[in-house]
């Protein structure tokens, strides 16, 4: 089953100014009892989003009409904790398709590949910068090169290149997906198992 | 440093390469794979979206434990979407012929406390399951790490994973850990000292007296909050500790395969010339009971310490500071010892298996519990519930005015009806204080079983040396 493809990107962002954004925060447990994939963009960063009584809390970046677009930037280690999938399900399902930041936790960075959401990795300097920019014009528009790893600034001539695995950012160039690439390869698997005892 | 010399991190991971893609991952073989409620079900609808069907399914186990109640077990769920889960577990299982510890099933129990005490995980083995918590395993000599639903999908139809081979931290313990300090302690004073992410990209093996000298039990919580510095797993070598814990489990090798099996596990252990890409080196003398005041479990201080002053700190970790101490009502330069406790919650996979009952329960032997708390004990597994009932250690605890649940996650994360109220003070054994993790607006302490039972009993943060003192 393919992913979506992805070569490059022109959007505003969103500037979520916070450091080690935890995967409760992104979707809080409560709301993993769904046995689907889709669905869950209405509930992310539920708890940072809405009040008591399930008003918009003004206080929010995503509440602030200023900050529109699908690419969202935030502080380092993001989605830390939990493995849930469902972090970078919310985030595909909300309408976002980048998340920029200067780390990411291991186990939601493959959750986000494998799910054609793309992750990039900048510089804390380049980062402290972007908010910057974002927070004083929010109209900025970036454009993300995947083919050429190329994240640009538009207008302001600010680009810094990312690093991608080339196996990865070939599946999201060509949409390709892992569970298909290892089914192909049962046959090896198999093999493998024979010759190491474990069948 | 010779070259050839390996860590028992590269004997495994070499022994499970399957094949590896030029300047790309390699196919990892997975030996055991466990699943659950919550992250399991899209992982199946997708294998049935492809037409795949499950490649090795003696290989996968199963158990309910993240949304299961931990009282009136004999009841239906009364959440329906929960319960839903539940049974499409239970489907799925019999569907594809994967081995299911149901809800009541005498083994059942959280995943990562049933595992080892089954012997279904055993050293040298790759080990994974949706849950980032997998990390536990890691302190029976194997490679065990949390994956995504993707990837529990991926292991369903092919026994394996593509991987890129994490780097390679050491963490050396030395010395040995203080009467009336634990593992966990030790855990929160690594992490608090290095932060949440220090181990990003890595994995960690710990090393040392302070470490050999521990129960599998403890090993396991040490492994177990591995990931709350951001490693990819924690792994303890096997030594005789590990092979006495094994032996004679219902899963574990018996006779000549057992002989065979040991012959293996004893050239796991690193060898002396093996190169790590970082290594760390912590004084288990001088760790000292430990509680956490914020929102990461890196935001940890000492029982008799203070919340730290924030005007000095860097802005980003001020901003963090600032927003978690709200968050906690708390301010800087409080002590936080004497603080209010209203909850108090011994369990999890990090704090849940016959150990921490026992260490709890011998704190608050021939006291009672303080008025006004709620507590929440909750056994790691069926077994653990029985060891406790047999051993005595349930009665020590009826006798000083606890309860003692069904196994579960529990209040770890409050899928289930154990949720923290907004606002109230909850003294954790388990590993994440974030924001709302034990429920929208639950304010978590984490901490060990000792400085729980402490709580437990004064109704208010206390160095658990105390108590143990007056016992005397």
């Amino acid at each position: 089953m393919p992913i979506e493809k992805f070569t490059t990107l022109i959007s505003t962002c969103v500037p979520l100014y916070a450091e080690n954004v935890d995967t409760d925060q992104i979707i809080p447990a409560r709301f993993l009892r769904s046995v689907s994939r889709l669905g869950f963009g209405e509930k992310l960063f539920y708890d940072w989003r809405y009040d008591r009584q399930g008003n918009h809390r003004k206080d929010f970046v995503m509440n602030d009409y200023r900050f529109k677009g699908e690419v969202l930037v935030a502080g380092k280690n993001f989605g830390c904790g939990s493995s849930r999938e469902h972090a970078a399900w919310a985030i595909i399902d909300y309408g976002f398709r980048v998340v920029v930041s200067s780390s990411f936790a291991d186990i939601f960075r493959n959750n986000a590949l494998n799910n054609g959401l793309l992750t990039i990795e900048l510089p804390e300097r380049f980062l402290e910068r972007l908010f910057n920019i974002i927070k004083s014009a929010p109209s900025t528009e970036v454009k993300v090169d995947l083919p050429r790893q190329l994240f640009e600034v538009l207008g302001g001539g600010l680009v810094e290149e990312f690093e991608i695995p080339p196996y990865k950012k070939k599946c999201l160039l060509k949409g390709y997906d892992d569970i298909d690439y290892l089914v192909s390869h049962s046959w090896l698997i198999e093999k493998w198992e024979k010759q190491n005892n474990k069948l | 440093m010779a070259l050839n010399d390996k860590t028992i991190f590269d004997k495994i991971w070499d022994a499970h390469i399957v094949h590896t893609i030029p300047s790309g991952p390699s196919i990892l073989y997975i030996d055991r794979h466990y699943i659950h409620e919550v992250t399991s079900p899209q992982a199946f609808e997708g294998l049935k979206k492809r037409g795949v069907s499950v490649f090795r399914p003696g290989r996968t186990f199963a158990v309910a434990d993240h949304n299961v109640p931990t009282r009136h077990r004999h009841l239906s769920l009364s959440d329906e979407s929960g319960r839903e889960q539940i049974e499409m577990l239970g489907e799925n299982c019999q569907r594809h012929g994967i081995k299911l510890f149901s809800l009541d099933h005498p083994q059942n129990g959280i995943v990562h406390v049933t595992g080892p005490e089954l012997g279904i995980t055993l050293p040298g083995m790759t080990v994974v399951c949706g849950d980032s918590h997998t990390s536990t395993h890691g302190a029976l000599g194997s490679i065990a790490f949390g994956i995504g639903t993707s990837e529990v999908e991926m292991v369903l139809a092919s026994q394996a994973l593509l991987q890129h081979k994490p780097r390679q931290m050491r963490i050396n313990v030395e010395g040995e850990l203080q009467e009336g300090v634990t593992a966990k302690d030790l855990m929160l004073h690594i992490i608090s000292t290095v932060s949440t992410e220090c181990a990003a990209g890595y994995f960690v093996e710990y090393t040392g007296p302070g470490i050999s000298k521990l129960t599998m039990d403890s090993r396991m919580t040490v492994c177990n909050m591995s990931i709350e510095m951001g490693a990819r797993g924690g792994l303890v070598a096997p030594d005789n500790v590990t092979f006495d814990y094994v032996k004679g489990k219902e899963y574990a090798p018996s006779g000549e395969d057992w002989d065979r099996a040991l012959d293996r596990w004893e050239k796991l252990p690193t060898d002396a010339g093996a190169f790590f890409d970082r290594e760390l080196s912590f004084d288990a003398r001088k760790v000292e009971p430990m509680i956490t005041y914020g929102t990461n479990p890196a935001m940890a201080v000492e029982t008799g310490g203070m919340i730290p002053e924030i005007d000095r700190m860097e802005p980003a970790l001020r901003a963090a500071h600032d927003k978690a101490l709200r968050y906690m009502g708390f301010s800087p330069g409080e002590k936080v010892k004497g603080k209010k406790v209203d909850y108090v919650f011994l369990g999890s996979c990090t704090n849940g298996r016959i150990e921490d009952l026992r260490a709890f329960a011998s704190l608050v032997k021939g006291r009672k519990k303080a008025e006004g708390v709620t507590v929440w004990i909750v056994p790691g597994s069926m077994q653990v519930r029985r060891q406790a009932c047999d051993e005595g250690v349930a009665k020590i605890l009826e006798d000083a005015g606890f309860e003692m649940r069904y196994p579960g996650c529990s209040a770890c994360l409050a899928m289930n009806e154990d949720k923290i109220p907004r606002g109230k003070y909850a003294v954790a054994t388990s590993n994440r204080n974030f924001e709302g993790r034990q429920g929208p607006g639950a304010r978590t302490m984490l901490a060990g079983p000792l400085t729980a039972a402490a709580a437990a009993i004064t109704g208010k943060i206390t160095d658990p040396r105390e108590l143990q003192q007056n016992q005397l």
